[in-house]
């Protein structure tokens, strides 16, 4: 009953018990913080604008970000990953959603920032339909805990529109 | 002399008991690891509902070693979730983010680019030959919660078998020999 390996087993059992239940405690404590996230981007050029010989569009951009996301971070913040896709419908396609820029925000200090930059992925339509388009560009972040639960959401921008005439 | 039959008879009776009773200890363990496993496949929906992170494609977020949960759920696929998915001819399945999403008007097929973190380029590379987007059936599951270093359990066992002998001859040893 009170042999050596019993009291080890007992003793690990606890430990591994109040340890998952801290981890627990500590992702459920991310519920707490209603976090208050601010975001501009701003279209500086339209770099270039063009067909390609399979009849897809594609653009070249430069944005200009400004974001303040100081308030996603608690505690259980291991970083927050944060990217600015563009969105919009085509006939074809009901949505289409192309990351244009990403960035991954280690700690608090960085997450006031503000960053002129041109699309690092490339930005192509399935077809032909981007001339005169309407499109959003919509501000994404994914917070990743150091224990527990994953958090996202976004902050939608819209208004924007390519050009009418390739260049 | 008939005392000494008793005995024996006693002792008997008393092993097989004890035999049966440690047998059914050992199936009542691994029946409820069973459980557990089929319970989460049924609550989360996908058929892997946990996942150790093999590679530091995902870094820094997710290092080699820590542990994913996933989740299956009717919801389309949009960009920046971080899905599990399977390629056509490999065996292991790949966790990385979705960074191009097309979802078809008609159909509602969604065609989906992904890429690791902490890859320069996008995973066509890793796709099948020729292949340039992942499809709804690639799709095992998306991550949902996180657990660091748990992982590193399975990855030792996997790498070096010995240590895995060694356990289960272990715990197996301990079962039959402890004692209620």
């Amino acid at each position: 009953m009170h042999s050596f390996g019993y009291r080890a087993n007992a003793l690990l059992t606890f430990a591994l018990t109040i340890l998952a239940l801290i981890c627990a405690m500590a992702s459920l404590s991310d519920n707490l913080n209603s976090p208050s996230p601010s975001a501009e981007i701003q279209i500086l050029n339209i770099n270039w604008f063009q067909r390609h010989p399979d009849g897809n569009d594609e653009v070249s951009l430069t944005l200009n970000i400004t974001a303040d996301l100081q308030s996603l971070f608690t505690w259980n913040t291991k970083q927050v990953f944060v990217f600015v896709a563009a969105e919009y419908e085509t006939p074809t396609n009901s949505l289409n959603q192309v990351s244009v820029w990403d960035g991954i925000i280690p700690a608090k200090e960085h997450a006031k920032f503000w960053i002129q930059t041109s699309n690092k992925y490339r930005l192509i339509d399935q077809g032909g339909n981007l001339r005169g388009k309407e499109f959003n560009l919509t501000l994404h972040w994914h917070v990743m805990p150091k224990t527990g639960k994953m958090f996202a959401d976004k902050l939608v921008t819209s208004g924007y529109r390519f050009p009418e005439e390739y260049r | 002399m008939g005392w000494i039959g008793e005995t024996v008879d006693s002792i008997r009776s008393i092993q097989i008991r004890q035999l049966l009773t440690q047998a059914v200890s050992l199936g009542m363990i691994v029946t409820s690891a069973l459980i557990i496993w089929k319970a989460l496949m049924c609550i989360t929906g996908s058929e892997s509902p946990v996942v150790v992170v093999l590679s530091g494609s995902m870094e820094p977020g997710f290092k080699r070693g820590d542990i994913l949960f996933l989740h299956m759920s009717k919801d389309p696929i949009r960009a920046g979730e971080i899905v599990v998915f399977n390629i056509d001819g490999r065996e292991i399945p790949i966790v990385h983010r979705v960074i191009k999403v097309h979802e078809r008007q008609d159909t509602g097929e969604v065609d989906v680019l992904t890429k690791g973190d902490n890859n320069y380029g996008d995973d066509r590379l890793l796709y099948a030959h020729g292949q340039l987007w992942l499809q709804r059936h690639h799709i095992m599951g998306r991550a949902v919660g996180f657990l660091p270093y748990v992982g590193w359990v399975t990855i030792i066992m996997t790498e070096k078998p010995v240590i895995k002998y060694i356990l289960i001859g272990a715990l197996g040893l301990l079962v039959i020999t402890s004692k209620d």
